[in-house]
This record gives C-alpha cells, sequence and structure tokens, in this order.
C-alpha cells in the first residue's frame, strides 16, 4: 500500500511468520503492530454495531415509550378511579406489569435481530472472517445486547415502580423484597428473554422466523391454555398457565393466575436455564455449521 | 501463501469442489478462473473458514484460517461487497471490524481514504452503488494491512477509473511481497493483471501456470499472410508451397490465409523464392480470452441459446425479406482445441456433445477459419415460419456469406 504509515512500535514478529524460516517467497509485515485478540474486543465491536444501527434506537425508543407510557396511564387510571380501601393490602409495583408485557416484544425485536438481520444481511461472513472464533462473537453479542436491554429495562421499570408508589396512596408500602423483584428481577427476566430471543435469532438465522417463533412462545400457551374446556386437559391447561411467560412476569409482583405456578424468584432461575441450553446449542451449531 | 491440498467440498450430493490442490505464492498476483458454478466462490468461503471442507485442507502461512493468531491481521478477503449491514454508515462499518482485531481507529480513516470513500463515510451504505459498496469491501480487506488478500470479483461495478485503480492496487500490493488472490470472468483484465493463473471447471483443477504458458498451450498462434487481391493466382502458388514446406494453411474469408506450423521470416522467405508478392505479413497471438474459453467450454455449466421467440412469430408476408439476425446472440461457437505441435493437450471434461473437431491428435482439420459469427453460421430462426424446425448441430462450415470482420476473436486484444 502506498499510504505512508505514521511510525509505530515494532511489534514482535508474530510466530506464525516465524513457520518457515529461510522461506523463498518474499514477505510482508505490516508496520502495525498484532496484538493478540480476546472476548474484549469483541465486546467493543459488538457495541459499536449495536449503538450505529437506527432498528436500536427504534426498538428501545418504543419499548421506553410502551413501558413508561403505559405504566403512568395506568397509575393514573388506578387512582383515580379506585375507592378508599380498593388498594388496601396490594402491591402498588404490580401495576407494572401491563407496560413491561408488551414492552417485552420489543427486547424480542431486538435480540433477534442483533443475530438474525447479520444473516439477512450477509455482515456475517464479514464478521466471521474477522474473527474466525465464532463463539466469542456470539458471546460478545449476548453480553452486549444484554447489558444494553438490561439497563433500558430497569430503568424504565425503577421509574414506573417510584411512580406508581408515588400515586397510589391507598396500596401498602412494598417490602425491600418486594422491591428488589419489581425492579431488578423484572429487569434481568425481561433481558433474559431477549437473550432468549438473540441465541433464537442465531439458530433459526432469519429475522421474521425468529421473531415469529419468540411471540408465538410468549402468547401462545396462555391462549391455547384459554380453550381447553375439557377436564381431561386440566392438567395440561394448568401447566400452560403456570409456566406461560406472562404468568412468569406476574410471579414477580405475587399476583400470579393460580398458586401452583413458580413463585418469588423461581421464573429467573427457569429463564436463566433455558437461556444457558440454548446458548450452548447455538455455539454448538455455530461451529458446525457453514455460514 | 495459501496452500490447498486434495480440497472437496460437497453439498448434499453436488460435488462444488473436488480434490483441489493448489499453492498461491506471494510476491505475485494471482487469479483465479472458472465459468459461473465451478466453485471459485465456494474455494474462497473454505480459504477463510467460513465453509468446513468436506475432505482435504486449505492453509496459510502453514495454518487454516481460524487457526491463525489474529485472522484479519494476516488475511483480508473481499468476498461480496453486500455482506455489509445497509443502515451502518461506512465508517461505522470499518470500525466495528477494526476493533474486533485490535486495529487503531485512525486506520479506518486511513483505508476510507486508500478507496476514495472520505466524503461518504458517514453516510448508510444501504444507498451506496455497486461502485461505492465494492470500494467498501476493499477497504476491509486492505484494514488490517494483511500480507495475503482475496479479492472475489473486486471489478464488478467499477467505473473505468476504479478499474485502473484495483489493477494498479493488486499490482502494487504484489510487488510489496503480499500474496494476492483474485477472481474474475474479465479476462482482458485479468491478461494485464495477474502474473499466475488457476482456473477451474466444474470444482476441479483446470490449470495452475504463468499466464504466457497458460495462452500458449491453449491456443495457436498464427501468421496472416495476405497476397494481392488482384492476382488470385499468386495466393494459389504460395498456399501450394507453404503447404510443401509443412505449414497449415487456411484460407480466410477477406482472401487472406492463416498459417499455422511455419515462423514468420520463413514464410517471408517461402513467398520471396516462390516470388509472390506480400500485402501483409503479421504475427496474430491468442488473447487470454481465446485460451480461457478453449480451455473451459467443456466445463460451462449455464450456457446461453438463441431466443427462438417459436409460435410467436407472425407470417411473413409473402415477397418480405426475412430480418438478418443480429450477430453476438446466444453463446459463440465450439472452439477448436490447440493443435497438438504446439503441446497443448486440450483438456476434456465430460461433454454433453462431442466437439465438432474430434479429440487431440488429430490434425487441426481447417478449425480456425470456423469459429464465425455468433450465430452466422446457423439456420436463421427468424425465417421459419412453422416453429420447432430442428437446429443445424454446431460447427457447420461458417456460410460464405458471413461478414468477415466477425470472424476472428482471436484478435479481440
Amino acid at each position: 500500500m502506498s499510504t505512508p504509515q505514521p511510525p509505530m512500535p515494532q511489534a514482535a514478529a508474530p510466530n506464525w511468520q516465524a513457520a518457515a524460516p529461510g522461506s523463498p517467497y518474499p514477505t510482508y509485515t505490516s508496520p502495525i503492530p498484532v496484538v493478540r485478540t480476546h472476548l474484549g474486543h469483541a465486546i467493543s465491536s459488538e457495541w459499536t454495531k449495536i449503538r450505529s444501527v437506527r432498528s436500536t434506537m427504534w426498538t428501545l425508543g418504543v419499548f421506553v415509550l410502551l413501558v413508561v407510557g403505559i405504566g403512568l396511564l395506568v397509575a393514573a387510571l388506578v387512582s383515580s378511579n379506585a375507592g378508599e380501601s380498593d388498594l388496601a393490602g396490594e402491591n402498588p409495583l404490580s401495576f407494572g406489569v401491563f407496560g413491561l408485557l408488551l414492552g417485552s416484544m420489543c427486547i424480542i425485536t431486538l435480540g433477534v435481530l442483533t443475530t438474525a438481520s447479520e444473516y439477512g444481511t450477509g455482515m456475517i461472513r464479514t464478521t466471521m472472517t474477522a474473527c474466525p472464533t465464532r463463539g466469542r462473537v456470539l458471546a460478545a453479542k449476548a453480553i452486549v445486547f444484554f447489558a444494553v436491554a438490561f439497563t433500558v429495562t430497569f430503568v424504565s421499570a425503577l421509574l414506573v415502580a417510584m411512580a406508581d408508589v408515588a400515586l397510589l396512596d391507598g396500596a401498602r408500602e412494598p417490602t425491600g423484597g418486594e422491591w428488589l423483584k419489581g425492579t431488578l428481577g423484572i429487569s434481568l427476566y425481561i433481558a433474559l428473554l431477549g437473550l432468549i430471543s438473540l441465541v433464537v435469532g442465531s439458530i433459526i438465522r432469519h429475522s421474521a422466523g425468529a421473531i415469529t417463533i419468540m411471540i408465538g412462545l410468549v402468547l401462545a400457551p396462555l391462549v391455547i391454555a384459554l380453550f381447553m374446556f375439557s377436564s381431561a386437559l386440566e392438567d395440561v391447561r394448568q401447566a400452560l398457565f403456570d409456566y406461560s411467560i406472562p404468568n412468569q412476569l406476574g410471579a414477580f409482583y405475587s399476583n400470579s393466575l393460580s398458586n401452583s405456578g413458580p413463585t418469588g424468584w423461581d421464573p429467573l432461575w427457569i429463564a436463566l436455564g433455558v437461556t444457558a441450553a440454548a446458548f450452548a446449542g447455538a455455539v454448538a451449531l455455530l461451529q458446525k455449521r457453514d455460514v | 501463501m495459501i496452500e490447498a491440498v486434495g480440497l472437496t467440498k460437497r453439498y448434499g450430493d453436488k460435488t462444488a469442489v473436488y480434490n483441489l490442490s493448489f499453492q498461491v505464492r506471494p510476491g505475485a498476483v494471482t487469479g483465479f478462473l472458472g465459468p459461473n458454478g465451478s466453485g471459485k466462490s465456494t474455494t474462497m468461503r473454505m480459504i477463510l473458514g467460513l465453509d468446513n471442507p468436506t475432505a482435504g485442507q486449505v492453509t496459510i502461512g502453514g495454518y487454516p484460517y481460524p487457526k491463525l493468531p489474529n485472522a484479519p491481521r494476516q488475511v483480508g478477503a473481499l468476498l461480496d461487497a453486500k455482506a455489509v449491514h445497509g443502515g451502518r454508515s461506512a465508517r461505522s462499518h470499518l470500525l466495528c471490524l477494526a476493533q474486533l482485531s485490535g486495529i487503531p481507529a485512525r486506520r479506518v480513516d486511513e483505508v476510507l481514504g486508500v478507496v476514495g470513500l472520505q466524503e461518504v463515510a458517514r453516510k448508510r451504505s444501504k444507498g451506496f452503488s455497486l461502485g461505492m459498496g465494492q470500494r467498501l469491501g476493499i477497504a476491509a480487506a486492505l484494514l488490517g494491512d494483511p500480507q495475503v488478500l482475496l479479492f472475489d470479483e473486486p471489478v464488478n461495478g467499477l467505473d473505468p477509473e476504479g478499474i485502473l485503480w484495483v489493477r494498479n492496487l493488486m499490482k502494487a500490493l504484489a510487488a510489496e511481497g503480499r500474496t494476492v488472490f483474485v477472481s474474475s470472468h474479465l479476462m482482458s483484465e485479468m491478461a494485464v493483471t495477474a502474473d499466475h493463473l488457476i482456473v477451474i471447471g466444474r470444482g476441479q483443477l483446470l490449470a495452475d501456470m504463468s499466464v504466457k504458458d497458460f495462452i500458449s498451450a491453449n491456443s495457436a498462434d498464427f501468421a496472416r499472410v495476405r497476397t494481392p487481391d488482384t492476382e488470385p493466382q499468386l495466393r494459389e502458388k504460395l498456399s501450394s508451397a507453404l503447404s510443401e514446406a509443412g505449414g497449415h494453411v487456411l484460407p480466410e474469408q477477406d482472401g487472406a490465409l492463416r498459417i499455422t506450423g511455419l515462423p514468420l521470416p520463413r514464410i517471408s522467405d517461402i513467398a520471396h523464392d516462390a516470388d509472390v508478392r506480400l500485402w501483409e505479413l503479421s504475427p496474430h497471438q491468442a488473447s487470454l480470452e481465446e485460451a480461457y474459453m478453449r480451455m473451459t467450454q467443456g466445463a460451462v455449466d449455464y450456457r446461453s441459446t438463441i431466443d427462438q421467440k417459436a409460435g410467436l412469430q407472425q407470417p411473413l408476408p409473402p415477397g418480405a425479406q426475412p430480418p438478418v439476425p443480429v450477430p453476438g446472440q446466444g453463446q459463440p461457437d465450439w472452439y477448436a482445441p490447440p493443435p497438438p505441435q504446439q503441446g497443448g493437450q486440450p483438456f476434456t471434461m465430460p461433454q454433453g456433445q462431442p466437439g465438432p473437431y474430434g479429440g487431440a491428435g488429430q490434425p487441426p482439420a481447417g478449425p480456425y477459419g470456423a469459429p464465425g459469427a455468433p450465430g452466422a453460421d446457423r439456420p436463421n430462426p427468424y425465417a421459419q415460419s412453422a416453429p420447432g424446425a430442428p437446429q443445424a448441430p454446431h460447427g457447420q462450415p461458417a456460410a460464405p456469406a458471413a461478414p468477415s470482420d466477425l470472424t476472428k476473436p482471436e484478435d479481440a486484444r
């Protein structure tokens, strides 16, 4: 190349070039020092990627709008309509669930797009050429996405929770545990839901397909269970209700559809287990398949 | 140095690349040629570790690509100019690639300058033209200042200035001691850019030699001789004298003679001895394009045919002349194999149709007058009022009325 290079400290010759000592062919050595790459490089690269596309701003913008907008709307509606004793003993944080349920669709979309859009555009070939350690790319994507999704969800959920506590005078004061579950817990859960979407996007490699699968996963069990009238299906119906994602979201506020489903922090452990299994599967597929 | 050993790739029951072994050396531009679907891109993808070979292996500097420490610093590749996220700006695209391999961010601005995209660095690449996308892809390949460079069709969509730039860039990169491996379908471009050629067809190696050797092994150089048009008997006289001296003489349609097997000074001497005046005595060397066509003709998977418009034509009014077909429709006819005395063993692929000139070893029975204008020796499809008339086989003698200036694909250079 004819561009003059700024003088830089000459790094030690990379050992791979020393593999052929006395090679009869001329070789070129770049003046730019060669560094050994690690996960940190991949993370900074993925951070550049996620903040340089508009879809991130759009999905997260709509997410904040839905969570905060619906959260405040519900709080205002409840505080104006509720009578003196209607809210007695209620956890005021639980009114944040509606906005988060709708908003999770945005996180799912962003999660899928983080991986699947690279397949749609062909960018994945450039990425995998630039980093042949494929698992590292997926790990970096997962870390960056999870951090972004968790931060945005946590801030939005915290905002709504504080508004709920301030506006709903009749309700009881939430305990420290309830605060933790209603903000930190549910934010981790929704970020994990997005992470599963990211992994599904990497497995399916098609944006629309992966988003459809994830939305189906969130809504289908509940909808199907609603139409299971036969008593022979009672157990299935109960399991579908208990483990449907809207019900698991409700568990963070201790207001489930049933008493038999997951309680406390259980939904988080379930999501963590599913994510870990899906991630392992996605890494295995990534290594095996051609890009 | 890229080294492939027994490289094979199967997709289901389709074999894309079979038992490919070659070396790409530093310090030279190596061209990678082959018809559409011959496995060039698959081979490049295997070199870059994107596809896993079914058998065999390919190494760069002794390492398989995924095992290279900081691969983008050793190998730069332009595979597909559209392999970018269209919503990302050119600069962000290069920046994320630079960060991935620990390249300082100011290198991004350097390569943007090298490919001439500074003006649009902050524009989203969705709006880029094909040529701009190509420049962005080249920038990504140069980003790591690597020792090995792979380019798949780098001049696709570039303007003439850009083509010249890429040509000089390749040569400059090779002159610095880098390995440059470039695939292209533009033979005229390859002829002036590449030093060495690797040719594949249907996934198998057809040739691995220098451009000069490739042309001489796969084509026949000949001399064109023209005697005065006013005295036809001189032509006959020279023709027989040259044949006696061991040359192959083929009449051309415009009255000239094509001579193979005799050097130019000898032809001049013979003409002088026979007391024949000459109006022209010129050497003709085949182009890379012709040599390539000869070699790969049996390995072409996708071949176009003449648009017959069968059954769609109005019957001609009585007495009307059928329109003359436009030359250039369909693909050119069968190229003759090189003559055996040139030492070139023509590559014989499993062929759907036998070559009209037989295999190697037979004397070249008048092949060099035959290529003809594309489509000129076929029946005029527009003259048929009844559809479905059988088409004449390939390689019929050229119609005498064929315009002579279209009969010399060898002179294309």
